[in-house]
């Protein structure tokens, strides 16, 4: 019984099929895997691990460096306030303390109903609109106090949910064409390429690009 | 210096509300750059770039043209753009990524038809969730407009692209990094040599890593010649390029303006531009291109935005960030936290910069709490020397990456333009600014 479901599984075996080298999905399935949980449980790792071929160990190895995977439960959002140089000059310490006061967490801390976890962030490249905050990697600029209170209540009251979907969900735009091709696997696309020249494409190259195009991992 | 008229190139389009739609790209020449391109050779294409001569965007300033001429030909070969934008204050390819993400899929392409590669990736920051859908909803009408999968427009040419997500992590914007993130593990950047991942990149395999602002040039220079592009700008720095404006400016934003011809002066005081800073206070220091950069203060306000000008001035036009400080901001503050923001983004691998980096932290942290000794300010340069060896600029390597070396740039500055106020929270025993 797998513990990722059938559908996220489908999704991960196109991904690795895109990649010459499967452990290449490894991210990208780290995010879907995500996506349904909330956060990367050990049994979904586990499940990661058998799909793009290394141990579980590596992937949590892997997934403990970057700061978006999350190896342990987090709230339906994560509310990032960015505190670096541009944000800290406009205030973001302030609302940071703010913040802190009104949920009654600390920074990294979730909320007893397990609706918000607080986090300070790095640089979220949003300095135009400091202080900058992130839920769930949805940008929401120049937050004062004020419109901070204001954007906890409309996501409590599900406000937001079209806007901000739970924790996880990353993109929700998929891969929809160009498939075909990518099931013929790497060598594929140069394949076709290479009929085309050889069919006496009269425009382009001059030379076939892809002599060497049957490399496929 | 007067501010020049000249059209933009990259942020064209970004007036219209729908710049990110296939329609609005179609009927503002959207994949015109691409049709032309696709009826020059390769070599051609690589001529017009090189005629542009176009400087990277991603804060190193190679020229791209040369970049791919080193890349070996005679074997399988991958196309990577860098669209993790993180240096801090950065925030001009989170601009593209978001309003234009048409224009970084026929710029890739571009890229890859004159580097004669069939499989390009797309690595973008995972923190851009908009931005992800954006470039894969671009990427789908591509696909269906032909000019992306098999025999691209009927030319023969045929291209895959893959959108990559990051996962979190500044040091993946480095390029060896970023190659080691796409391969499904930590983002450890790579020794050198090889110093070009164009010798061994990508699965091992020569890989060219332009940056987002980099191939969006590329329709552009297409369409109207490597020529016309070169004819903007001065001396090296040709062209447009966005400037990323934050901090205490009544007008933060990215703006695009013609290389050399507008000073720091225009960027920050000109109505249409920041417009002055707010409550009419005075301009502290600024930071010319990124958090790595030592810092200027206001006799170099009239320095041409030129790669050139900046460095001989001992700094960076870098990834073209300008962060303004005003007589009201604490630098002690602000160097402690560009040193924090490095500390916590180290990978780990070099001792230098995994440790130097915390040392810092911790002094800085407790001068600015008024817990200093004036000790500490040889203490701090001394760390600081240890990172890069005399602090010359460019720094001196002592790290796989320059992460580390960049660290000792906000606090050397500091010390070096305001050492008084260092000592004011020393003998203080808090700072001054509250």
């Amino acid at each position: 019984m797998s513990h990722l479901s059938a559908q996220v599984r489908e999704h991960a075996q196109r991904l690795v099929e895109l990649y010459p080298d499967r452990r290449s999905a490894l991210l990208p399935i780290c995010h879907i895997a995500q996506a349904q949980d909330g956060w990367l449980r050990p049994e979904a790792m586990e499940e990661i691990a058998e799909l793009v071929g290394v141990s579980p160990a590596e992937v949590l190895g892997t997934a403990s460096f970057y700061d978006m995977l999350y190896t342990e439960p987090v709230g339906r959002y994560v509310v990032a306030i960015c505190t670096n140089i541009a944000c800290m000059l406009d205030g973001a310490y302030e609302l940071i303390e703010h913040a802190m006061a009104m949920r009654g967490v600390g920074l990294g801390g979730t909320t007893p109903d397990g609706l918000f976890t607080l986090e300070e962030a790095e640089c979220l490249a949003g300095c135009d609109m400091a202080p900058c905050v992130q839920v769930n990697h949805r940008y929401v600029g120049k937050l004062d106090p004020e419109g901070f209170d204001v954007l906890v209540d409309d996501l409590r009251a599900g406000r937001k949910e079209l806007d901000i979907p739970a924790h996880g969900v990353l993109c929700r735009v998929e891969r929809e064409v160009g498939l075909a091709t990518r099931a013929m696997g790497h060598a594929g696309v140069a394949e076709a390429s290479k009929a085309q020249i050889g069919q006496g494409s009269t425009q382009g190259t001059g030379r076939n690009h892809l002599e060497d195009g049957s490399g496929a991992n | 210096m007067a501010l020049t008229d000249s059209s933009p190139i990259v942020t064209a389009r970004i007036g219209h509300e729908d710049s990110h739609t296939l329609e609005r790209y179609l009927a503002t020449k959207g994949y015109e750059g691409l049709r032309k391109a696709l009826t020059m050779t390769p070599e051609q294409v690589c001529a017009e770039v090189n005629d542009a001569s176009l400087l990277g965007r991603g804060g190193a300033g190679f020229p791209a043209g040369r970049k791919w001429s080193m890349l070996a030909k005679d074997r399988e070969r991958y196309l990577v753009v860098n669209g993790d934008e993180s240096e801090p204050a950065t925030f001009k390819d989170h601009l593209l990524v978001e309003r234009d993400p048409h224009q970084i899929v026929e710029g890739t392409i571009i890229a890859a038809y004159a580097n004669q590669v069939s499989q390009a990736f797309i690595y973008l920051r995972g923190e851009f969730a908009l931005g992800l859908e954006r470039v894969q909803t671009a990427l789908n009408d591509a696909y269906r407009l032909g000019a992306l999968g098999a025999d691209i427009f009927g030319s023969g040419f045929s291209l895959d692209v893959v959108l990559h997500p990051g996962a979190g992590a500044y040091i993946c914007g480095e390029e060896t990094a970023l190659l080691e993130s796409l391969e499904g593990k930590r983002g450890f950047p790579r020794i050198k040599p090889p110093y070009f991942p164009a010798a061994i990149g990508l699965y091992g395999k020569p890989t060219i890593v332009n940056n987002v602002e980099t191939v969006s040039n590329l329709p552009w220079i297409v369409l109207n010649g490597g020529k016309a592009f070169a004819a903007l700008g001065e001396g090296s720095s040709t062209g447009t390029r966005l400037f990323a404006l934050s901090g205490h400016v009544r007008r933060p934003g990215a703006y695009e303006l013609e290389m050399a011809k507008t000073t720091f002066h225009d960027l920050i005081y000109a109505p249409v531009l920041g417009d002055g800073i707010r409550h009419d206070r005075k301009l502290k220091a600024f930071i010319p291109g990124g958090v790595s950069a030592p810092w200027f203060g206001p006799d170099e306000l009239d320095m041409p935005l030129s790669q050139d000008e900046v460095g001989k001035a001992g700094s960076m036009l870098g990834s073209g960030s300008v962060v303004v400080m005003d007589e009201l901001d604490c630098v002690v503050r602000a160097a402690w936290r560009i040193t924090r923001f490095f500390w916590r983004e180290s990978c780990g691998q070099c001792t230098p910069c995994r440790e130097g980096s915390g040392w810092l932290e911790k002094i800085m942290a407790r001068i600015e709490r008024g817990l200093g000794r004036e000790e500490d300010l040889d203490l701090l340069l001394d760390a600081c020397d240890n990172i890069a060896p005399g602090l010359s600029w460019p720094p001196q390597q002592t790290t796989i990456c320059v992460l580390g070396p960049s660290i000792p740039s906000s606090i050397a500055s500091a010390i070096r333009m305001f050492r008084d106020e260092f000592l004011v929270h020393v003998k203080e025993g808090a700072c001054p600014f509250g």
